[in-house]
């Protein structure tokens, strides 16, 4: 039984960080990034053996026992690993996209003096990443969750000698970890729920309740908060952006295919806790829609091509979620499946140009690298395709599966989704046409030396891009004369998988997205080929709008107001004033109010016999009063 | 056997006097007689039944006339605070290593001497034991920040000294009165479990105990004594006030203050768990912009005290054994702490936040020590921090979510300061004075690789400790809840 192995998965990088990390000064680098791609390859063997033998297996769960790793009172918190449908397919898109990711570092961080460093933190990212996907119960889940977070602090912070690297990273993680509060405060309420933090003895509980207990939907909406950081959505989303300062390999595993991706995992985990809470559910959609208009709007002036990536991230993200939201669970995972493989396309395709142009990362000065970069002019124009939701490529198929389900829930959602889609296309090709067509825009100095990129570069490209073409294959629906294996394996973790539209009503929402993503992409080229329109310099008069898109709506300007400086007064506020001058007063005050008092007492001792035998004389007459009196 | 405690206790002493006297390897005497120490307390806790059952007990008669008996012993929650203390000392010894203290022959031996202090403290089964105990571990850590502190020293040190000795008058007179109230005339900490008090009683009784340990801890608001007292403290004083001391308050709650006034902490308890998150946020708060690493981490460990006098107020199993971890974590990871930071000012001689910066370009192996201690320190899974600090605010919201979800700001708000701080000091560009930053090595490797495995084997592996506590818990906690159900 390989299933009985699934330990070695996440256990086999973590070997390779632990060497990398070690070794990472002494050994070469040729052996660090062979070792660093080699443990994710095999962890990607084993994982397909893991999914051979799942998908032949009558039984779809399969939980390993490690060891107890907390337990106090009647909280018992396994160290244990689930195999499942979807933990299974999660385990190949992880160590799969993971590997080529890998490869693709060899050659794009070759001349880094940080090379074993990248290597060992890349390898502990997917070892956390595997924990969080194979972890039997939220503790497990949420080990993997921080751990994630974790490297992406570390990895966002890579050039740390930069301090406005060494911020981004900073607020990666506090971002997140607002988030975390979150999720642990659900897991609280989960266990006082239910007893337990296990999935398999949640679930089988949370399936047999009936929808709308406010408890559930209290935990449905903490969980949600969780995600919210996790996966950069609003308002937790700003820090996405930032994390750009990372090396590109980094925004495309991590920023990109995986870790941001885990908040929907984790609500698709938890679908029948989801399911009894219509109400939070509904605010997942409004949230997701929300987000990735904001974040289409964001990214439709940003020159830096890595920025328009991270927003569209943003965007695509919010897809997600507003597919979770409807309930389309298998649309929603559907979509995480091929945005794995068209983002992390795209973003090593920008990695492959700014490469080219060492380190040029503003579309501004880009342009006509069609002819310099044939294998990434390609497969950049397949991912912006995919991501751009055109038949027959696999974003197609994902993305109007979400649709198509808020069509049924709310066509006016419906409505604002599409128009989203709309300015997907044109701000994705967009980039593409300032990249790659017209003349280039630098000086001439920097042409002479553009090249494409090496092997171990591109084949991850083309492979990417292979897999972006065809990947929708596992989801065609039936309205195609597919018949959806994805939904089909899934059944068993996603047992409602909410209702599609009608045949007829299907192609007609397929048709205005097509038609209407061809005429975002006949904008996009009126605009930036045929006019050879260039975006104004940082510092050009902007209207209204364009200013507030550019600026990124002073998400923040505004954060920055609301919450740091007033923070910062606060402390400055409590440390001179409430502790130095007020508490520490009063004790300061007890203290001198006492040696005060004893320099009054202190005369009454003077020395003088007669006021002794006074004093004594009163006391005597006092104390027989006091008898007499009391008599 | 029995004898096995006795040595344990009287060992440092006898440690002490060796080095007193020992000349110029003073510190190498120190450090192998708490290394002896160290083994024989392995030995303790390998021949220790994890039940509820008091060890190792030693009870003779010491002063009859008024009932006073040398009467020791070690259960599932003294053993956490023994291991703790024997654990450390070691460390902080040969953290010292690096400094030439004037008169090492008294330094060091303060700081045995201190040790059998606190091993009085945590194994006292006499109440009048316990006293001593806690005024002898005094008297060592005063003159060792008197004598070896910074400039502001005298100052700072007279108020710490009066308010923890002004804090332990008010628990003497406890102690005084129960002895009176106890019909066997002794200071027997079972015959005070089984005193029958009325609730005025109890309400005296628990503001007696409370302050004295509330001062020690700190919790909010009487902490004022604290950030001055750590920042003046040559850095070996300020290990041993963080690491270990402030346990003996936390400790005192456990052990003297929830069996023998019960239904006084369920008066108070709410009032003690507000002032304690309160301190949480307000002491996180002050963190954020404090302008010296030594003061932030002194103000960081207020509000990580504060979420563990929380959880131990909240009388459940989880907070308890949450504060049990967090109590071996916290010192582990504020000893790690307060030691890079004198590594950082013994090199650059400042630990001014604004004038460090670059370090790990310099020494990348004490940027990554320390990124795994600060990481501890808030609280990551898969460190000591998380076990800890996951019980208990998980045993906080047992008792209230409204009150967990503002104790739980603390995971929030520790991930800002101690990450601006690191990135200040640690990260960004070399400047002239952390150019010439050389790396760890010798003894400073030894104490930070430690600290580091141990952060990491806690939070992977916290079985045993948890382990060990958990009857002695459980059983207090049956302790109080049975005495609060035949009271009402």
């Amino acid at each position: 039984m390989i299933i009985d192995l699934v330990w070695l998965v996440p256990l086999i990088p973590l070997i390779g960080f632990i060497i990398n990390g070690l070794g990472r000064n002494t050994l070469s680098k040729n052996l660090i990034g062979f070792i660093g791609s080699s443990v994710i390859f095999i962890s990607f063997a084993i994982s397909i053996g893991i999914f051979a033998e799942l998908a032949s297996s009558p039984v779809k769960t399969h939980e390993v026992f490690l060891f107890d790793w907390i337990s106090a009172g009647s909280l018992h918190i396994p160290l244990s690993f689930l195999v499942d449908p979807l933990s299974a397919i999660m385990l190949l898109i992880v160590t799969g996209v993971g590997f080529l990711i890998h490869i693709y570092s060899i050659g794009y961080m070759h001349e880094d003096e940080g090379f074993g460093k990248f290597f060992s933190y890349l390898n502990l990212f997917i070892f956390f990443m595997l924990l969080l996907v194979l972890g039997s119960n939220y503790i497990v889940m949420f080990i993997g969750w921080e751990g994630v977070g974790l490297c992406s602090y570390l990895l966002i912070g890579f050039w740390y000698t930069n301090s406005s690297y060494a911020s981004a990273a900073k607020k990666a993680f506090v971002m997140n970890r607002i988030g975390d509060l979150g999720f642990l405060l659900g897991v609280f309420f989960i266990f006082t729920t239910f007893g337990s933090v296990e999935f398999s003895k949640i679930f089988p509980q949370a399936a047999a309740m009936l929808p709308g207990d406010g408890t559930i939907a209290l935990i449905a909406l903490l969980l949600f908060i969780g995600a919210c950081g996790k996966s950069a959505q609003l308002p937790l989303f700003t820090w996405l952006p930032d994390a750009m300062a990372g090396p590109t390999p980094v925004s495309a595993l991590i920023h990109a295919a995986t870790m941001v991706t885990a908040g929907i995992y984790m609500i698709a985990r938890s679908n029948l806790i989801f399911d009894l809470a219509p109400v939070i559910q509904h605010v997942i959609a409004i949230v997701g829609l929300a987000t990735a208009i904001v974040a289409a709007i964001i990214a439709l002036t940003q020159t830096d091509i890595k920025k328009v990536l991270a927003y569209s991230t943003v965007s695509q993200l919010g897809y997600m979620f507003l597919g979770l939201g409807v309930g389309a669970y298998n649309g929603a995972f559907f979509h995480v499946i091929t945005h794995a493989f068209f983002k992390a396309l795209l973003f090593l395709c920008a990695g492959s140009v700014i490469h080219a142009l060492h380190h040029e990362q503003d579309m501004r000065h880009m342009g006509g690298l069609r002819k310099k970069l044939p294998v990434t002019f390609l497969t950049m124009l397949i991912g912006t395709i995919a991501i751009a939701g055109l038949p027959p490529f696999s974003g197609f198929f994902s993305k109007d599966e979400i649709l198509a389900h808020v069509y049924m829930h709310d066509k006016i959602m419906w409505g604002i989704a599409v128009f989203g889609a709309f300015l997907t296309a044109f701000y994705m090709f967009r980039m593409l046409f300032l990249t790659f067509y017209g003349k280039y825009r630098g000086t001439h100095h920097a042409e002479e030396k553009i090249h494409e990129s090496p092997k171990t570069m591109t084949w991850p490209l083309i492979v990417l891009a292979v897999l972006s073409a065809i990947g929708g294959i596992i989801g065609i629906p039936e309205t195609l004369g597919g018949n959806h294996w994805l939904s089909h394996w899934l059944s068993p973790v996603i047992q409602h998988a909410g209702e599609a539209p009608d045949h007829a009503t299907e192609y007609a929402l397929m048709a205005v997205s097509v038609v209407g993503v061809l005429i975002s992409i006949a904008f996009a080229y009126t605009k930036y080929i045929k006019k050879d329109h260039i975006p104004a310099p940082d510092e050009a008069e902007r209207s209204f709008l364009a200013k507030l898109s550019y600026n990124k709506f002073y998400f923040d300007e505004i954060y920055d107001t609301l919450f740091r400086k007033p923070l910062d007064a606060i402390s400055v506020f409590f440390y001179k004033v409430v502790d130095n001058k007020i508490v520490d007063g009063i004790v300061n005050g007890l203290g001198w109010g006492t040696s005060e008092a004893s320099k009054g007492l202190r005369l009454v001792q003077s020395g003088n016999v007669g006021f002794y035998i006074f004093m004594m004389v009163v006391g005597i007459i006092s104390l027989l009063l006091y008898t007499y009196l009391s008599l | 056997m029995e004898q096995l405690l006795l040595l344990l206790i009287f060992l440092p002493l006898v440690g002490a006097l060796v080095t007193a006297f020992s000349g110029n390897a003073a510190k190498h005497v120190a450090l192998v007689s708490s290394i002896v120490s160290l083994a024989l307390t392995l030995a303790l806790v390998c021949n220790f039944s994890p039940n509820a059952s008091t060890q190792f007990v030693v009870d003779f008669p010491w002063i009859q006339e008024l009932g006073i008996n040398f009467h020791v012993g070690i259960d599932g929650i003294s053993i956490i605070t023994v291991l703790l203390t024997n654990v450390l000392i070691p460390l902080i010894i040969l953290a010292g290593y690096q400094h030439n203290y004037k008169n090492p022959k008294g330094f060091f031996a303060l700081i045995l001497f201190m040790q059998s202090g606190l091993l009085l403290v945590f194994t006292a089964l006499d109440a009048f034991l316990f006293y001593i105990g806690w005024e002898a571990a005094l008297i060592p850590i005063y003159f060792i920040c008197a004598i070896w502190g910074g400039k502001d020293r005298i100052k700072v040190n007279m108020k710490f000294f009066v308010y923890t000795i002004a804090g332990s008058l008010f628990m003497l007179m406890g102690i005084i009165y129960l002895y009176l109230q106890n019909p066997a005339h002794n200071f027997d900490i079972q015959a005070f479990y089984s005193l029958n008090l009325d609730s005025t009683q109890q309400c005296w009784i628990f503001w007696a105990f409370f302050i004295a340990f509330a001062i020690k801890m700190p919790i909010f608001p009487f902490h004022t004594w604290q950030p001055n007292t750590y920042t003046e403290a040559p850095a070996v004083g300020t290990m041993l006030l963080s690491g270990i001391m402030l346990k003996m308050g936390i400790y005192g709650v456990i052990r003297w203050l929830l069996p023998i006034v019960p239904s006084g902490v369920q008066d108070w308890a709410h009032l003690a768990i507000i002032l304690s998150v309160i301190g949480i946020l307000y002491a996180s708060i002050i963190a954020f912009t404090q302008k010296d690493a030594k003061r932030l981490v002194a103000y960081s460990s207020i509000a990580h005290v504060g979420l563990i006098s929380a959880g131990i107020f909240a009388l459940n199993v989880q907070g308890m054994q949450g504060a049990m971890v967090q109590m071996l974590s916290h010192g582990i990871n504020v000893v790690g702490l307060f030691f890079v930071l004198d590594i950082i000012s013994n090199r650059v001689k400042t630990n001014r936040i604004s004038e460090l910066g670059g370090i790990a370009k310099q020494a990348p192996i004490l940027a990554i020590v320390s990124l795994i201690i600060v990481f501890g320190t808030v609280a990551l899974p898969g460190t000591n921090g998380f076990i800890g600090e996951f019980l208990l605010l998980m045993g906080v919201y047992q008792y209230n979510a409204w009150i967990a979800a503002f104790a739980g700001l603390t995971i929030i708000f520790g991930a800002v300061y101690m990450l601006r701080m690191y990135q200040n000091v640690m990260l960004g560009k070399t400047n002239e004075l952390t150019i010439g930053f050389t790396d760890i090595k010798g003894s400073e490797k030894v104490v930070l690789y430690t600290i580091c495995v141990l952060i990491i084997v806690l939070g992977v592996y916290p079985k045993p400790i948890l382990q060990l506590s958990e009857a002695s818990v459980q059983h207090l906690i049956e302790q109080v809840t049975q005495k609060l159900t035949s009271v009402n």
